[in-house]
């Protein structure tokens, strides 16, 4: 069960924006990349997520453009529990679960900024603690939810020696 | 009895890597045929293979590094990336293309690593380009591209297909960038999102191999995770004496079944141009004419090819660059280089004022090569526009046809390359 409060930011959210690209070779350590998270869209983003943890709330489309992985990566490091999106690009999507970022479709409209949200990955269930909400999402094909459950795709290779779904 | 359906490019391919009859929906384990990393992307796939407590790759002569995105390298960092690549190479014997060599987009079809009915993988959004020679290609993340290094496998679901057929002819001045900027901004940046493309009709077929990879190159751009189109006799000839693999040209089945089929006529298609910040702002070039712009830039893994810097050429010989305007030419290789060297296309392009940069990336995503400065306007053949994506959040990035960018420079403000024709 991930627990956290809701970051909302709206459609269409590209990789340069997630982490832009001139940061991309200024250091290969996530931990300082992450500084940078969502700057573009939100300077204080870090500021924001890191103590307490966040879940990142988006409409459409999030994560569109490059195939950068720091993009799922420096949202780890920041303290980005998961995200909710309306749609995901597909690379993201992927990015996310092998780097074993909880990544959730469904509707997001009646989430606000702040509130409290709590989600069930197995259950397939967002609850909205501060409005008294559940929101229900069709849950991840098998051969994802595994990735995830081993803690992504590195963790997978070395627990199975390679793919094991 | 129940008639089954017949098989997309993407089915087709993805079935045959698998061992298995794969679906739309589907999720498969497949064998891939080539995997590539780019110098943004290889060494944390070096990382996640260190990671996974593997040595080597699954195969040398089917794994290429490509040092085009920062190179030469401009800062201390990079270089270190680059020495982490360079000495993966010499410890794996996967094939290391370093600076100079070009685009990675440009070298993996250039020297022969793919063929027709291929499936491949590179962590870089733009692999989707080799679509266009048949080749079921698609970007993943670095966890990916290790994983596919590591075992020569990787997980894909099977996507559904729609089918895009462009009729009618190109009116002249008009160019294949055109027809897809077209198409982003008809069905918008999420438009084929998990979904394959097939590009077809009879403007495609006339298309030349370089123009058609314009088009599956920005297949990503709307969402789509392949750009596919049919080998002919074309694609053929293009691969001859590149690869000693034997091309195996899928086609869909006529009874394919497709998740959406949109019909463009290409008689209705003029220049386009995509204004900041999103690839799907998209107007024809009139609404545009007429801003001014302080950069051009004709190069990428988009428009960084022959044809396109003929295309330049034939409009900016005799002519200068206006002299506000700074012009960056970054051929998409070195063999690209040395062709329009040959025929005279760089002379005339340098005589004309352009600033000729190293083969590769050059300044399309802002790690080195020509960051613009605060509120300046670009104009780029590139297949991005995102706010700082060339390196500085307070620019603007318009994107259009390599005519597009010739015609604009010289008037320092874009500018229809109808008036420049003949
Ligand atoms: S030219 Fe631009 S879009 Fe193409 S691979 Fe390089 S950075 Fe990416």
């Amino acid at each position: 069960m991930i627990r956290a409060r809701a970051f909302k930011y709206g459609d269409d959210i590209n990789t340069d924006y997630i982490i832009s690209g001139k940061y991309k070779f200024k250091s290969a350590d996530m931990e300082a990349m992450a500084v940078h998270a969502m700057e573009d869209l939100d300077p204080e983003y870090y500021a924001k997520v890191k103590p307490a943890g966040g879940i990142l709330v988006a409409g459409k489309n999030f994560g569109m453009g490059s195939s950068r992985e720091q993009a799922p990566l420096v949202l780890i490091h920041s303290n980005t529990k998961a995200v909710l999106a309306k749609s995901f690009a597909r690379i993201f999507f992927r990015n996310a679960i092998n780097t074993g970022l909880p990544v959730v479709e469904c509707d997001t409209d009646r989430i606000d900024d702040g509130d409290e949200l709590e989600i069930d990955l197995e259950g397939g269930v967002v609850r909205n603690l501060t409005k008294g909400t559940e929101i229900p999402f069709a849950p991840l094909p098998p051969v994802m939810a595994q990735l995830l459950a081993d803690g992504g795709l590195v963790e997978h290779f070395k627990k199975h020696g390679g793919f094991a779904v | 009895m129940v008639a089954i359906p017949g098989k997309t490019i993407a089915e087709k391919i993805l079935s045959a890597h698998a061992g298995a009859d794969a679906r739309a929906g589907d999720i498969v384990v497949a064998d891939v045929d080539f995997v590539m990393g780019q110098d943004g992307t290889s060494p944390l796939a070096i990382r996640a293979l260190e990671r996974m407590g593997v040595e080597g790759v699954f195969d040398p002569k089917k794994v290429a590094l490509v040092i085009d995105h920062s190179a030469p390298s401009p800062l201390e960092g990079v270089s270190a990336l680059h020495t982490v690549m360079r000495e993966f190479g010499k410890r794996t014997g996967a094939i290391v293309y370093d600076i100079g060599c070009g685009v990675c987009h440009q070298l993996i079809p250039e020297n022969g690593h793919v063929v027709p009915g291929d499936l491949m993988v590179g962590c870089d959004s733009h692999t989707c380009t080799y679509g266009a020679l048949n080749v079921f290609s698609t970007g993943v993340g670095s966890t990916d591209g290790a994983a596919a290094m590591a075992s020569g496998k990787l997980w894909f679901k099977v996507p559904e297909t729609m089918r895009v057929t462009y009729t009618g002819e190109l009116s002249p001045g008009v160019y294949s960038k055109d027809l897809v900027l077209y198409l982003a901004g008809l069905i918008g940046a999420d438009g084929a999102t998990y979904m394959a493309i097939e590009f077809d009709g009879p403007v495609i077929e006339a298309l030349s191999v370089d123009a058609r990879m314009t088009i599956s190159n920005m297949a990503i751009e709307v969402g789509a995770k392949a750009g596919l189109m049919r080998a002919d006799a074309k694609t053929l000839a293009w691969h001859e004496g590149r690869s000693e693999r034997r091309p195996n040209p899928v086609d869909p089945d006529p009874d394919a079944r497709y998740a959406r089929e949109i019909e463009i006529d290409a008689k209705r298609v003029g220049p386009q141009v995509a204004k900041p910040h999103s690839v799907d702002n998209v107007s024809p070039i009139e609404e545009v004419e007429g801003t001014p712009i302080q950069q051009g830039v004709l190069g990428t893994c988009t428009n960084g090819r022959l044809e396109d810097l003929a295309i330049a050429a034939s409009i900016l010989a005799g002519r200068r660059v206006h002299p506000d305007v700074r012009f960056i030419v970054a051929p998409a290789s070195r063999r690209v280089l040395l062709d329009a060297i040959e025929a005279g296309y760089i002379q005339t392009l340098v005589e004309a004022g352009a600033a000729l940069v190293t083969p590769g990336c050059g300044p399309c995503v802002g790690t080195h090569n020509g960051v613009p400065s605060d509120g300046e306007n670009v104009i780029s053949t590139a297949n991005r526009n995102f706010k700082g994506r060339m390196g500085n959040s307070n620019a603007f990035i318009y994107l259009g046809s390599p005519a597009t960018v010739a015609a604009s420079v010289i008037e320092g403000k874009i500018t229809d390359p109808r008036k420049y024709l003949g």
